[in-house]
């Protein structure tokens, strides 16, 4: 008998201190301040974009909380971490959303949580803005969905004008990583653009993710004969693949997306990544000023110098603040159409300007890996 | 007496749903969407850890590939859903009684066929593996999962690498627990049966439960195949609550997280897991103030919960109704 009761007590303490944290985090709210919602990986797999990505948003929001705020009130930014878990994403969104009453919503970098989250900020009139979200499907949820970055589509597209017009190269083969959407994505657009342009698609090999031998896929690409292989992976493969590239002692230029945006590529590849390109959001050797004042100012606050997630994240968060200055209210679909009447907006990745299918329309820029320094070689115009 | 048992048991299950129903409507509206979330969450989880219990903590076979099933699970009734019963019931039209009556109906036939996808993937993988012991039936589970992960990776059918998008939303707060009540309710009963005691013998010692004259693989198949349907529903349930699938929800860490359900439980205690379960699914949200301290104070939370009870929170003991009614004697 008391050792049932003892158990019970237990039991009961447990289940009261489960609802007291629940209590807890439930907390009060100020009205004098402008929520924002984040929602990025913190932890979990790809935590250095959501902490990159993170840390851009945040430097936005004290800019503007120091030039006085917005709309007199100040910028309170609500940073929630995702785990890495498309599920995790559903979850904090709904938390932003209800728990919170964020006016607008920034985030997520991986397509695959923003499209888990997307839903919940769409079916609340909540504007959500991704920074880096690259699948098309991401801004076909709703009308409160926007990106300020490109999409596979025009990324693939750039890299096949790129490789056929401006190269003047038609022989062309593709090395796919075939577990990345992403990569997926920008394989197929720039076989359709590049064939549409007059090129020839002669080989079409993949790999997976975390491979390190791709030797079997080059010999075969060798034997096609290419001019240029298009990688569109991330950089942890895109390094090797250059060095086994360069063993096979093939006579191709390389060209790949902003995936193999890290310092990582040069690392890796070291003289055989010298010569390729890839296509990206910005360059940070860039010398405009904004670009400069930007990487400047990162560089003081966090001590190392940006990746492409950093100051897309930034023109995000750049974008919604003046949106919301302009709409001159946080009611949701004021905010909504201030945002998809932006033009010509002033980012660091370039002059954004929001089409009617809420995707940003902003040129490319193509860098060229030069003695391991990455040198802007051309920016293609939407 | 066992026309009674029986008779208390429909009463009990005809009580539940009634309560379900009442909170369905009353409660769930008044808490809000993020509240509701948290619950259908423990709900998913509690029918993950339970059936994930049967295989581990009955029938003592380590199973790490439950995320696999519920993959599979998942994905099969989206796909159904998406292009089959959605579209069926658009041309019936979107009445607020013919909704109301067709979306359940559309839910039930998807997550039944979701479940029996991976009751089939389970016995199919399971007659070979289950003859495995030990570390080597955990590898190959683990394997397993990973396939079927990898498989749906590669599927453009039901969107590949990009994920699975657009799922009608049938999941409610009353049909989660609902299936939730069904699975603790089935995995008891069946406990309790003949097949149960079977289980539980070739847990202790195989050896000497085949000399008894049990057929250990074919028992050891049974619990794995019924875990594997539940699993199965689970993932179907997430499916049409988050109207998005993506593989990265069901790498083996998710398996793992069951594993930690089960585990700190207490193997062999439906009650255990049912604790755990909701425990582990409110702590990570109740941590949300400690920011980036939350991960690490919930893993803390994990290592001291293990190192005080070894044996899970209930190491093997079901609640009883005498807990609550101290005056209630058990016959």
């Amino acid at each position: 008998m008391i050792r049932q009761m003892v158990k019970l007590n237990w039991l009961r303490g447990l289940a009261l201190l489960a609802f007291a944290l629940l209590g807890v985090a439930a907390c009060s709210q100020n009205e004098n301040v402008i929520r924002i919602g984040v929602f990025n990986s913190l932890t979990g797999g790809t935590a250095t974009f959501g902490i990159s990505s993170t840390n851009g948003i945040k430097m936005a929001a004290e800019e503007w909380n120091a030039k006085g705020g917005l709309l007199g009130k100040q910028i309170q930014l609500i940073v929630e971490d995702d785990q890495s878990k498309p599920e995790e994403a559903a979850m904090v969104v709904t938390k932003l959303v209800n728990q919170n009453r964020v006016a607008a919503i920034l985030g997520e970098v991986a397509s695959s949580r923003t499209l888990a989250g997307a839903p919940i900020a769409q079916k609340a009139g909540i504007p959500l803005i991704t920074p880096a979200s690259t699948n098309p499907k991401v801004t076909k949820v709703g009308s409160y969905i926007f990106r300020v970055c490109y999409t596979d589509s025009f990324q693939g597209a750039v890299c096949a004008r790129f490789a056929v017009q401006k190269l003047g190269l038609k022989r062309l083969a593709i090395l796919t990583d075939v577990k990345n959407d992403y990569s997926i994505g920008l394989a197929d657009y720039f076989k359709r653009d590049a064939v549409l342009l007059g090129g020839e698609i002669v080989s079409e090999e993949s790999y997976s993710e975390g491979d390190t031998d791709f030797r079997a896929q080059l010999t075969s690409i060798k034997g096609a004969n290419p001019e240029v292989i298009f990688v569109p992976g991330y950089y942890t493969e895109a390094g090797l693949i250059a060095k086994q590239v360069a063993e096979q002692n093939m006579n191709v230029k390389l060209i790949g997306g902003d995936g193999w945006d890290s310092p990582r590529t040069v690392e890796i590849g070291g003289a055989a990544v010298e010569g390729a390109f890839f296509c990206n959001h910005y360059s940070a050797e860039d010398t405009s000023q904004m670009v400069r004042t930007f990487v400047a100012n990162h560089v003081k606050k966090y001590g190392y110098v940006p990746d492409a997630m950093a100051p897309l994240s930034y023109d995000a968060a750049e974008l919604l603040f003046d949106a919301i200055q302009r709409a001159g209210s946080i009611d949701g679909a004021k905010i909504r159409d201030a945002i998809a009447q932006t033009k010509d907006f002033p980012g660091v990745c370039g002059n954004i300007t929001i089409d009617a299918e809420r995707n940003a329309r902003k040129a490319a820029v193509m860098l060229q890996i030069n003695q391991g320094k990455l040198k802007v070689y051309d920016v293609i115009q939407p | 007496m066992k026309q009674r048992g029986a008779t208390r048991t429909l009463l009990v299950a005809a009580l539940y749903l009634a309560v379900l129903l009442v909170l369905g409507n009353t409660l769930i509206p008044f808490i809000g969407p993020y509240y509701t979330q948290v619950l259908i969450f423990i709900g998913i989880n509690i029918i993950l850890a339970v059936s994930l219990n049967l295989i581990l903590g009955f029938a003592g076979q380590f199973s790490i590939g439950h995320a696999g099933f519920m993959a599979l699970g998942g994905y099969t009734s989206a796909a159904l859903s998406f292009y089959v019963l959605a579209p069926l019931l658009a041309g019936f039209g979107t009445g607020g009684l013919i909704s109301a009556i067709s979306e359940p109906a559309a839910l039930a036939v998807s997550l039944l066929v979701g479940g029996l996808a991976a009751a089939l993937a389970g016995l199919l993988v399971g007659i070979p593996t289950l003859r495995l012991r030990g570390d080597y039936l955990a590898i190959a589970t683990l394997g397993m999962g990973e396939i079927i992960r990898v498989v749906i990776l590669n599927t453009d059918f039901v969107g590949g690498a990009r994920g699975f998008t657009d799922i009608p939303r049938w999941t409610t707060f009353t049909w989660v627990f609902l299936l939730a009540g069904l699975c603790i309710l089935v995995v008891r009963n069946l406990i309790a049966s003949t097949m149960g005691r079977a289980l539980i013998a070739v847990r202790e010692d195989e050896d000497a439960a085949a000399a008894m004259g049990i057929n250990t693989t074919r028992h050891k198949v049974f619990a794995f195949v019924l875990g594997a349907f539940f699993a199965g529903v689970a993932g179907g349930l997430q499916a049409h609550y988050l109207q998005y699938l993506h593989t990265n929800s069901f790498t083996f860490l998710r398996s793992i997280e069951i594993v930690v359900f089960v585990v700190l439980g207490g193997g062999g205690s439906i009650t255990g897991s049912v604790i755990a379960a909701t425990v582990l699914t409110i702590l990570p949200e109740a941590l949300r103030g400690a920011e980036s301290w939350r991960m690490v104070i919930y893993s803390a939370l994990l290592v001291v919960m293990m190192l005080t009870r070894p044996q899970g929170l209930m190491g093997g003991r079901e609640f009883q109704w005498s807990w609550l009614l101290p005056g209630m004697k058990k016959k």
